[in-house]
């Protein structure tokens, strides 16, 4: 019976052990465009974007690159100023009822200052340009082949690595 | 028995919270209010985090206050309309953004040209970067721009502007987010209103009137001049910069003057690390570049 119970315990502790552990590789895209990338270096391709919210698993580090696994089998390397621990979460079941587990630990997302707070901001400040702001974010997005080719077509030769 | 479960549940539990506490993945420092929210649910732990601003916003928090810094300043100076001068500017500072340590922001960088004659420049949170006509007329080739693209990517890695804000307002919306706990409501508005405002407030204050500290100016510096030679430009373009700054550097003047420590200072806090080394010669299809696109402005 004692050593039964003990068996039991040490069973227990190991299971909660390991789905803390699991938990602790789980993190979550924390820019609105995840990029992957094939190698942990900024000049490798981006293989993928993941959006903000999407969980990930950690399944390997090399400085400051995360080898991440995300659902429906798409792998890569991401930066980590692109993911935060998984406890950015509000509590399992916060968001609307069968909404994907992505939801709802993204509860926190859009709290705080958001599109509200600064529609408030900005009724009151009048001297205040957003448009010009909306502009800037929206007129001027480059991809990393238009990057490759800039820097080749100035002769500038990046250093692998970066981003450390 | 009844003491050895006890025991063993304990022993569960501190592992449980010891692997939990194993991994700790924090880009920048941005300890983020959701976690001491849920774990702790105690005042004592938001009070705790709310130690240092800039590590209790999230990104998408910062980019937020980072538009309405750039929509404050752009109410001020107005943008330059030069589509092209403008597209080189984001290329250029994109290619450098990715090789930072913060690549990645909530909706990336963004680069724009103010329409004065004054010598400036502002981070704003995020990555929402501007530049003055008048410092790109202190850059003599594509390297030199790029040292001060790099110098303002610099402050956004750093989170200065976030820095800048009173502890006191954060605690603010921890208050709001606390009491909105695991609710599923939207944002009090009325509740954040006056946080955001002071703490727009508080960033622009310190950027456009009073400065950032030697030392943020310093390790703006520094992270420029490893932006550069990641990316493959000539680190020692920084300091080209700041010399044909040092010669306009009036001190009590109304631009830079103002709001940066005297450009010498600044060179030979930068040399300590990048020693002083011959100008590299830039090739003929850069320079041309630099020329056609920032030629007129």
């Amino acid at each position: 019976m004692r050593k039964c119970a003990i068996a039991a315990l040490a069973g227990l502790t190991v299971l909660l052990a390991s789905l803390a552990w699991a938990a602790a590789q789980a993190l979550i895209v924390q820019v609105r465009e995840g990029q992957l990338r094939r190698d942990p270096s900024f000049l490798s391709p981006v293989v993928g974007v993941l959006a903000f919210g999407t969980k990930v698993h950690n399944e390997e580090e090399r400085g400051s690159w995360i080898r991440v696994k995300a659902g429906e089998g798409q792998n890569g390397w991401m930066h980590l100023s692109a993911l935060t621990e998984k406890e950015i979460a509000l509590k399992p079941g916060a968001g609307p009822a069968g909404s994907s587990a992505s939801r709802e630990e993204m509860a926190l997302a859009g709290k705080g200052f958001n599109k509200d707070v600064e529609a408030d901001f900005k009724a009151k400040n009048k001297q205040t340009d957003f448009a010009a702001v909306d502009h800037m974010e929206k007129a001027y997005n480059y991809q990393a082949a238009e990057m490759e080719s800039f820097l080749k077509q100035g002769d500038v030769q990046p250093k692998e690595g970066g981003g450390q | 028995m009844r003491r050895a479960l006890v025991t063993a549940l304990i022993l569960a539990a501190v592992l449980v919270l010891g692997a939990a506490g194993v991994r700790e993945v924090s880009a920048i420092g941005f300890g983020d209010l959701g976690r001491a929210l849920e774990i702790g649910k105690s005042v004592v732990k938001v009070g705790k985090a709310a130690g240092k601003a800039a590590e209790d916003l999230t990104p998408e928090h910062e980019y937020y206050i980072g538009r309405a810094v750039a929509a404050t300043i752009l109410g001020k100076y107005k943008p330059l309309d030069n589509p092209a001068a403008n597209a080189y500017l984001n290329l250029l500072g994109q290619t450098l953004a990715r090789a930072s340590d913060r690549p990645q922001t909530f909706a990336g960088y963004h680069f724009a040209i103010m329409d004065t004659e004054e010598i400036n420049a502002f981070g704003c949170p995020g990555g929402l970067i501007l530049i003055s006509r008048g410092l790109l007329r202190c850059c003599a080739n594509e390297d030199q721009v790029a040292a001060v693209l790099a110098h303002e990517i610099g402050h956004v890695v750093k989170a200065h502007g976030l820095a800048s804000i009173q502890q006191s307002r954060i605690l603010d919306v921890a208050g709001v987010l606390f009491q909105e706990g695991a609710s599923h409501a939207g944002g009090n508005v009325a509740a954040l209103s006056g946080a955001f405002a002071g703490s727009i407030g508080d960033i622009t204050k310190t950027m456009m009137v009073n400065g950032y500290s030697r030392g943020q100016e310093g390790e703006a510096d520094l992270e420029a001049a490893t932006i550069l030679g990641r990316v493959g430009y000539d680190p020692q373009a920084i300091c080209q910069v700041l010399a044909t700054m040092a010669h306009r550097y009036k001190p009590g003047g109304a631009d830079f003057a103002k709001t940066h420590p005297n450009p010498a200072d600044r060179i030979a806090a930068l040399q300590e690390k990048f020693p002083p080394a011959p100008a590299a010669q830039a090739p003929p299809e850069r320079l041309a570049r630099w020329q056609q696109a920032l030629g007129q402005v």
